[in-house]
């Protein structure tokens, strides 16, 4: 049984994209191998781990979990979206000074979620912070510092 | 992932009529859905995307002060509607100890009730699984079932479950509102999951086509505000799916408990919902020696179906917090760890 | 004339120091935190095709039939490689040269060794179309009963546990030894298979041109990878290329080359186009390596005073059918405890899973979980605290060897962490502290150690007329630190400023840098830049003092110290010369030189090598659930000469993140009757989530060791995960009385 292909209409990180996907692509598969946008990263592909995360209409969630089609006329932030004229995005720049990373994969999930956690008001406390960034698995154990850099780039917002 | 047809309907009538064609599943958030589709444990040939129907993420107060939840809602959006949260605590609580921020961004109330199993067995398509294929045999008996059901179990199938949301909810007499080829019906939340007997496949109340369009609570579920509290016992602090949770909610006068609701999570293949318990509290003295009669009341029934006899056990002790907590006050700010045992440390208010 | 280097010797003119030490931010943090750092499932060469893998779902047996045509008639399917159209190899698959040589599975046959074995190969335009390829194969099986535990098959001694040490050692006469003891202990202590679940699948991406080969994939040991594929394929080393620049965690499982990556490549042969293959997460589980099971049982005496008299540590763990890893966890005692006898030995079962390999210190890990735990039953038996009596039975010397330590400076981390934690207020007996929300409160401490070893390591560096330098070495950074460290120590080499170096590794086209593994890259390709700095410095040096028109002239080589891109003499600094006015003087664009790491012979007959570490940790156990939170730990590790600190706390945090793990969550659970892990995947193979990790110290002990290495650096990536273990299960038993005897800690352990 052949399936057809569907136009689907991406806008990301203020750029549009016209696509014509199977309805089975998800929005990650779409971003990493259609689009070139690899920096969001694919762990478990079963909405385990986080490292796919990125905004969409300036929320958090998981690109493995979202079909591309579902994601059509929204507005998808990726992690290639954040910086800004060169200069790192304040979460960024946390994540650098604290080392809130060490092999780097997971990074760009939990710098989607950070700064999702803070703009919820989620990073209030450092247990807070724990708990909202929990959807964000780091083998590593960066942890510690990424709670560092969350409350960092969190006061810096509140300043 | 099998590919199919995707279709985005304008309308629910269009939704239903699309849907009631074989091999049709309802898309919403795709938390569940999805994943499911990826390991082949459920392979639709037609996919109706209803994320973008109008008038099913509203949340509505109703005239008789009752509350109706639509469908589409997301998790998050309940969980932080801060009227919703002053009313409805305990089910605030639970949303928030489900999943992970991101998943719950997505995730939706229609959705969250259908939410399928986590038994390793029915996500193992090597493995029988009578959900999954009718007859062929349940590999959780005599498998690795230390997660699995201690209450309506039967030997056709031990899962649980997994639902947070729809433990406080079954509590507090939810009914599900169900728009399908017949028109719009009601059915309550305690008897829209079914427990598995001989035909486990039939989880619940729907008939193909069947769309959920709204959860309602009734008027009398917000006078429990005062005294509510959902607890989830977890093998990790978050991001985990309950061992055993508990919902329970007092109305006190004068020491005495007025009115009662208890549900356990984890425990059974529908949220379960503890009525001889409640029918024990009802009118006693609220103290310790009471909530361990009701407990002992609520796991009266229960067996292990396999390496999970301490389940019963902990869901007693469980069930005896909740109570207790929930008759020390629902907490003034909702905890940083929600629903968790460590939620002793206060975190921001979430209706902030 | 030039400088002759030992391998080790300390060069007479470099100084350590200007960059060494500093807590400078990562150098690819930049690529990170934008997601711009190249993985290497994120490379699409044009004319790409995706590969995904078909897996076993049986333990043992073979495969019946695939529906080829099935797979193929899906839109989008280009080729399905099956053990009928797989192509030829040089090699076979299940040869094994030498030990670690392991065996692959390669499409070389229909049988079926192990759950998630590769059973075929589906080749798509697409990724989605691959995948449901590989679905489509729908494989029958003729199946054997599977062996799962470590009772389901005959036992045996392995000839060579670990990296090929004795399966059975001793000193002294332990039987003896516990007969004599006043006090004496006995448990037995399980551990579960764990997986490494690094966050990046392993993933390759592979193009032939001719017999050429060009790959990207993530590689611990790029020269090990590079010559096991030559071997393979039968084609020179150095007709292919691998690029690793980056690794999403390894902790072993990419150390080498897997079966799966090869996969990749031979699909790419057979289609003739670029092709990536990218392994699912639950594929993940089986092909890869894991951690062995074991069963461990120790057994203790003590005299009067708390000595030991003995120690008798048996391990049963368990390998493939048809390969030989043997998890070394009894060789845990072989260095931490002063005993008069020492007995270890080990015992195997071969089983139907994937052959287990290297994780995160192997044996070390599983051992000191073990060993901590009963040393904390010996001590509570003795009456005395457990600090107390690791102090009382503290080495002096390598306890099974007898060798001096070239340096150990583990009094100095019991005693700083142990004040940092406020260890001093803790109550003897367990199950006496609560906090104020009535939580049980314990606190447990573990002895961290490693051993400091290195392995092979080359470099190559350069210094250039425009003050510039350039080092050189196929360094692999998984997540330490080496695009830093190493930068760090190429500029202390050159005796330039950081900025002025350009540093390049993570391609197998550099000079070898062996492997990041065993927590010795950093000393070992460390010595390696080191060496290579200190040699193109004295070819500088040669030029400069040779020359009569230079102000250094007649210094000597050893009379000149290099720094800040320039010479100076030794006795009057006042005197110097820039690199780059030394070799436009010399008309040379620039100089080269090239050194070495390994380990030094003589020393490594004379000393134990070891870091050390103490780990502090305080949990919190709900008195009625059995829900246990670890909520505070401090760790103080000695691990000779620190490169970075920014770097290395977080790698004791991992380390004691990964202890954590180990006590509390990791653990595959297999289908007794299939063989099948039955978790394979993260929502429940439990690793910590952020809000499982506490507030973690960790403390920097000073350490000089004169006998490692010319840079005095031990190794800092797996010493966190030992101590830590054991120190939380301690906590546990504190806090509840219960003794944790079979790991991760199950909720019903603790429902007293």
């Amino acid at each position: 049984m052949t399936k057809t292909t569907i136009p689907v209409h991406l806008d990301i990180n203020g750029h549009h994209h016209e696509l014509q996907l199977e309805p089975r692509v998800t929005l990650l598969d779409a971003l990493r191998e259609r689009l070139g946008l690899t920096g969001t990263k694919k762990g478990c592909d079963h909405g385990q781990c986080g490292a796919c995360t990125v905004h969409i209409d300036g929320e958090r969630v998981l690109a493995c979990l979202t079909l591309a089609a579902q994601a059509e006329g929204r507005a998808i932030t990726t992690i290639e979206g954040l910086a800004r004229e060169g200069e790192l995005h304040p979460v960024q720049a946390a994540f650098l000074e604290q080392d809130a990373f060490q092999c780097g994969y997971c990074t760009s999930g939990q710098i989607m979620s950070a700064v999702a956690c803070i703009r919820e008001g989620h990073a209030g406390s450092d247990e807070e912070i724990r708990e909202y960034m929990a959807g964000n698995l780091c083998r590593c154990g960066a942890y510690p510092h990424i709670v560092a850099a969350v409350r960092q780039a969190a006061q810096e917002f509140a300043a | 992932m099998r590919d199919f047809d995707y279709i985005r309907p304008a309308s629910i009538p269009d939704a239903i009529a699309a849907a009631a064609e074989p091999g049709s599943a309802y898309l919403a958030g795709g938390t569940n859905l999805l994943d499911l589709m990826k390991g082949g444990v459920t392979s639709p040939q037609r996919i109706v995307d209803i994320s973008r129907l109008p008038e099913l993420n509203r949340i509505e107060r109703l005239e008789d002060g009752g509350l109706r939840i639509g469908a589409l809602v997301r998790n998050a959006d309940l969980a932080h509607d801060a009227a919703f949260a002053k009313a409805y605590p305990m089910v605030a609580e639970a949303l928030l100890s489900g999943a992970s921020a991101q998943l719950r961004n997505a995730a939706t109330v229609g959705g969250n009730l259908l939410q399928r199993t986590r038994c390793s067995y029915f996500y193992d398509t090597a493995s029988a699984c009578n959900k999954r294929v009718s007859g062929a045999g349940c590999a959780a008996l005599g498998g690795e079932n230390r997660l699995h059901a201690v209450l309506g179990w039967s030997d056709a199938c031990i899962a649980t479950h997994p639902s947070d949301f729809c433990v406080p909810l079954v509590a507090l007499d939810a009914v599900v509102e169900i728009e399908g080829k017949q028109g719009r019906r009601h059915v309550t939340l305690a008897e829209f999951h079914l427990l598995p007997g001989e035909t486990p496949q039939r989880e619940n109340a729907l008939e193909p086509g069947d769309l959920i369009v709204a959860v309602r609570l009734p008027a009398e579920a917000a006078s429990f505000a005062a005294n509510a509290r959902y607890l989830k016992v977890r093998e990790r602090t978050s991001y985990a799916f309950a061992l055993v949770s508990a919902a329970a909610a007092l109305v006190v006068d004068g020491g005495k408990i007025r009115a009662a609701r208890l549900a356990l999570g984890g425990v059974a293949a529908k949220p379960w919902r503890a009525r001889a318990a409640e029918a024990m509290l009802l009118g006693a003295d609220a103290n310790e020696a009471t909530f361990a009669s009701a407990a002992d009341a609520a796991l009266a029934d229960a067996s292990p179906s396999g390496d999970n006899a301490f389940k019963i056990e902990l869901a007693r002790r469980i069930v005896v917090r909740a109570l207790t907590s929930a008759q020390a006050g629902t907490p003034e700010r909702l905890p940083a760890l929600p629903a968790s045992p460590f939620s002793n440390i206060p975190g921001a208010r979430h209706d902030a | 004339m030039t400088l002759e280097l030992g391998l080790n010797q300390q060069p007479a003119h470099l100084r350590q120091g200007s960059s060494i030490g500093q807590p400078l931010t990562r150098r690819d943090g930049f690529l990170k935190v934008t997601g711009a750092a190249r993985y290497a499932a994120d490379n699409h060469p044009p004319g790409m095709l995706y590969a995904v893998l078909a897996v076993s779902s049986i333990a043992r047996g073979r495969v019946a039939s695939l529906d080829i045509e099935a797979a193929k008639a899906h839109k989008g399917v280009v080729e399905v490689m099956t053990p009928r159209n797989r192509p030829a190899l040089a090699m076979d698959p299940d040869a094994k040269d030498h030990p670690f040589m392991f065996r692959l599975d390669l499409l070389q046959n229909d049988e079926v060794r192990y759950p998630n074995q590769s059973i075929a190969v589906v080749i798509a335009e697409t990724l989605e179309a691959a995948t449901e390829g590989a679905v489509l194969l729908s494989p029958r099986y003729e199946e054997l009963p599977a062996r799962v535990g470590l009772d389901d098959a005959e036992s045996f001694v392995p000839r060579g546990v670990g990296v090929g040490n004795p399966a059975v050692q001793h000193k002294g006469d332990v039987e003896a030894g516990l007969k004599s003891a006043r006090t004496r202990i006995e448990a037995t202590y399980e551990t579960p298979a764990q997986y490494h679940n690094a966050m990046e699948p392993h993933a390759i991406v592979a193009a032939w041109d001719g017999d050429r080969l060009s790959i990207d994939t993530p590689s611990q040991g790029l020269a090990m990878a590079q010559g096991r594929i030559a071997g393979l394929f039968g084609i020179a080393p150095q007709n292919i290329h691998i690029r690793s620049p980056f690794l999403g965690g390894g902790f072993g499982s990419k150390g080498m080359i897997s079966g799966p990556q090869v996969l990749g490549v031979l699909a790419a042969r057979l289609v003739g186009r670029p092709v990536k293959l990218v392994l699912r997460r639950e594929q993940m589980y089986g092909p890869v390596g894991h951690r062995a099971p074991t069963r461990q049982t120790l057994r203790m005496g003590m005299d009067g005073q708390g000595r030991l008299t003995a120690i008798d540590h048996h391990a049963k763990t368990a390998s493939s059918t048809f390969d030989d890893f043997f998890e070394p966890a009894a060789d845990a005692s072989h260095t931490l405890y002063a005993s008069p006898a020492i007995a270890t030995s080990h015992e195997a079962v071969r089983l139907d899973t994937g052959t287990p390999l290297f994780m995160r210190a192997p044996g070390e890990a599983t051992g000191s979980i073990a060993l901590e735990s009963a040393i904390d039953e010996a001590a509570h038996a003795c009456g005395m605290d457990p600090l107390e009596f690791r102090l009382r039975n503290y080495a002096e010397v390598e306890p099974m060897t007898g060798k001096p330590f070239s340096s150990k400076a583990l009094r100095e981390c019991y005693s700083q962490a142990a004040k940092a934690f406020g260890w001093a207020s803790r109550p003897l007996q367990p199950r006496l502290m609560r906090d104020a929300d009535g939580f049980l409160t314990g606190w447990g401490v573990g002895t961290a150690t490693f051993p400091a070893l290195m392995f092979q390591a080359e470099a190559r560096a350069v210094l250039r007329a425009d003050g510039s330098g350039l080092m050189e070495t196929g360094a692999q950074d998984m997540g330490q630190g080496a695009w830093t460290a190493f930068a760090q120590i190429a500029a202390d080499g050159l005796g330039l400023d950081i900025d002025q170096v350009d540093f390049r590794a993570g391609s197998s086209d550099l000079p070898n840098a062996g492997i990041a593994g065993g927590s010795g890259h950093t000393a070992t390709a460390g010595m390696a830049i080191h060496n290579a700095g200190a040699a193109v410095v004295a070819k500088l040096a040669d030029l400069a003092t040779e020359n009569k028109a230079s102000p250094l002239f007649g210094a000597g080589n050893e009379g000149v110290v290099a720094r800040g891109g320039r010479l100076y003499r030794r006795d009057d600094e006042n005197r110097s010369e820039s690199y780059a006015e030394i070799l436009t003087r010399a008309g040379l664009t620039e100089v080269e030189g090239r050194g070495k790491g390994a380990p030094d012979p003589a020393s490594q007959e004379t000393y134990a090598k070891h870091a050390h570490g103490a780990v502090f940790a305080e949990v919190k156990v709900d008195p009625d659930f059995g829900q246990i939170r670890v909520t505070r730990m401090v760790g103080a590790f000695a691990a000779g000469r620190v490169i970075n600190p920014r770097l290395v706390r977080s790698q004791y945090y991992g380390g004691m993140i990964w202890g954590v793990s180990f006590a509390l969550h990791e653990e595959a659970v297999t289908d007794r009757r299939s063989g099948r892990i039955q978790n394979a995947n993260l929502a429940e193979y439990h690793v910590p989530v952020n809000a499982d990790v506490p507030s973690v110290e960790a403390l920097l002990v000073h350490e000089d060791d004169p006998h490692i290495n010319a840079l005095g650096i031990k190794g800092v990536g797996e010493i966190g995960v030992t101590g830590t273990a054991g120190a939380v299960a301690n906590a546990v038993w504190h806090a509840t009385g219960v003794r944790p005897r079979r790991f991760p800690i199950r909720i019903e352990d603790l429902l007293a």
